[in-house]
């Protein structure tokens, strides 16, 4: 081929064509072993403790009786509601904190902060959400625990407050970014056009921004919640795990997550306790899969409400 | 034909807008008459945009934009006003492209309403179907003021954008290329509509159709490259009567 003529492409199988052939092959099975783990993990979960929950568990009992006394002899106890009320407690009051806490920090940076203390907030914002849970969960036993001892003059200070305190403070950063984001996408030819006609830049954010941003907002929150539910770790170090339905924030608990951590490592494979483990396993999956699908319908509601 | 009763509503003085190291425009001093149509033309980047902004103040959410000189406002720099909001909501200003907001048709007209404080459903209706129906909209959207603003077809949203701007009973309207999404039968409705709204109000219209400015326009300020190069009468600027050979050219369409 000359240089004058121009560089046609014969039909054949060349290194583009043979590229793009891997590269296709390569992107479906990463994107079909999203959908295979999460259901050989399901499968996994639910073969290791779905037949106990059938054929020796007492769903009544579970759902209404705070006795967990897995390793009782002879007869031992699966009393699920100490520690659903632990978890739903904790998950709550770290709700009520992380909530207002990274939507006014989303709504700093999104709409208020310019220039480098945006870029600043920014990567501060993107540290907290990298610090390990374990790290956390030493903060809430080593600092916030005294703090509670001597602010409230309790005896214990690993309790629901402190567990809520922390995962909160642990789920705001992850949910001010996702919030961030659902502001950014807000166009900025609305807020111009709504401060052009005369409004305030709080009349602009409530009236205008915030509804349009509301379906990523309602993402923020319930990704918050899912983490909430599903933290082990710093939960475990900083509620007390104590078993006990809480009645005040100043009481101990002890959440789901925890329990299975805690406990899994003492049973024997196979056992009724190992089962009930699993057994609580099956009831996370499942609340975090109720969470999901009320986000997305959520999200969907929204989506045809606005268009 | 033209008002003797010229009173000046906007008064340009010296006025420069930079971006960084570009000079959007430079030394513009010029007055706008109270209840006349102003004309703008100019080819792309001739700063006439960036005055537009200037005046309502968008510069201050428009980084790196600088306001240098004065425009003052019913005698009043626009710099010194300190309730910016109120200044706003006097100026009405139509965008290039349509900004339905996104919530229903309604509540997009009774948007400045409600910022202003008028409060019921009945009140609002009334702004609603006022504004509505001068910018020759109401007709089609009368039986979906529910439905979302931003639903609308290119030149409904325009004509929406103006009921808006026409609900904050501005006394001073900017227009900025209003009829760029706006097909000719609409532009023409709407160039009626602002030929009765001059009575009541001044209308600052930027176009890049001279022929738009010749039909509308009272007078004409003709902006090429960031500099004002001249203001006079339209009817005279069009018969060729310019104190530019340049604004001849650009009117003949000979560049630009």
């Amino acid at each position: 081929m000359t240089s004058s003529q121009p560089n046609r492409i014969d039909d054949r199988l060349d290194a583009a064509w043979i590229w793009d052939r891997i590269a296709r092959a390569v992107i479906f099975l990463g994107g079909i072993s999203a959908i295979v783990f999460v259901v050989a993990i399901f499968a996994f979960v639910a073969k290791e403790g779905l037949g106990f929950i059938f054929q020796k568990l007492d769903l009544g009992f579970f759902f209404s009786s705070p006795e967990w006394r897995p390793a009782q002899e002879p007869e031992p106890e699966f009393g699920g509601l100490a520690l659903i009320a632990g978890t739903a407690s904790i998950t709550g009051l770290a709700m009520l904190i992380a909530v207002p806490f990274s939507l006014g920090v989303a709504i700093y940076i999104g709409e208020f902060a310019t220039g480098k203390v945006r870029e600043t907030l920014k990567i501060l914002v993107e540290l907290l959400a990298a610090i390990p849970s374990v790290v956390w969960g030493f903060i809430g036993l080593t600092i916030l625990n005294p703090i509670i001892i001597d602010l409230f003059d309790v005896p214990v200070g690993l309790t629901v407050l402190n567990a809520g305190i922390i995962l909160g403070l642990m789920a705001a950063p992850i949910m001010t970014t996702i919030a961030e984001d659902a502001l950014k996408a807000v166009p900025d030819s609305y807020r111009e056009a709504a401060e052009a006609m005369g409004a305030t830049r709080w009349q602009v954010i409530r009236q205008v921004v915030l509804p349009s941003a509301s379906k990523g907002l309602v993402a923020a929150i319930l990704l918050g919640v899912g983490r909430g539910f599903g933290e082990t770790m710093a939960v475990l170090m900083a509620s007390g795990h104590a078993i006990n339905i809480p009645t005040s924030p100043f009481d101990s608990a002890r959440a789901l997550t925890a329990t299975i951590a805690a406990e899994l490592g003492d049973t024997a494979r196979g056992s009724d306790h190992y089962k009930a483990l699993f057994s609580l396993g099956i009831l996370l999956f499942l609340v975090t899969f109720v969470i999901n699908l009320l986000a997305d319908v959520l999200v969907r509601k929204g989506a045809s409400d606005r268009s | 034909m033209v008002s003797t009763a010229s009173e000046i509503k906007l008064s340009v003085k010296d006025l420069s807008i930079r971006y960084g190291d570009h000079v959007a425009l430079e030394g513009a001093s010029f007055d706008v008459r109270e209840n006349e149509i102003f004309g703008i033309i100019g080819p792309a980047n001739s700063g006439k945009t960036s005055f537009i902004r200037a005046i309502n103040r968008m510069d201050e959410m428009t980084p790196g934009m600088e306001v240098h000189g004065s425009i003052e406002f019913n005698g009043k720099a626009v710099e010194s006003w300190r309730n910016l909001y109120a200044l706003r909501s006097r100026i009405g200003v139509v965008f290039p492209l349509p900004v339905g907001l996104p919530m229903s048709i309604f509540e997009n007209v009774a948007f400045a309403a409600k910022l202003r404080g008028v409060k019921g459903k009945d009140a609002l209706g009334e702004v609603v179907e006022r504004c509505l129906r001068r910018a020759a909209l109401w007709d089609e959207v009368k039986d979906r003021l529910d439905s979302l603003g931003s639903l609308l077809s290119g030149g409904q949203q325009q004509r929406l954008t103006i009921a808006r701007a026409l609900s904050q009973e501005p006394e001073l309207l900017l227009l900025d290329e209003f009829s760029i999404a706006v097909d000719p039968v609409t532009t023409m409705r709407i160039e009626e509509v602002l030929k009765e709204l001059k009575q009541e109000m001044t209308i600052v219209l930027v176009t890049n159709l001279t022929q738009q400015a010749q039909r509308l326009a009272d007078r004409t300020a003709f902006f090429l490259e960031g500099q004002v190069v001249e203001v006079g009468e339209t009817k005279a600027m069009f018969k060729g009567q310019t104190k530019d050979p340049r604004t001849t050219h650009y009117i003949e369409g000979r560049f630009g």
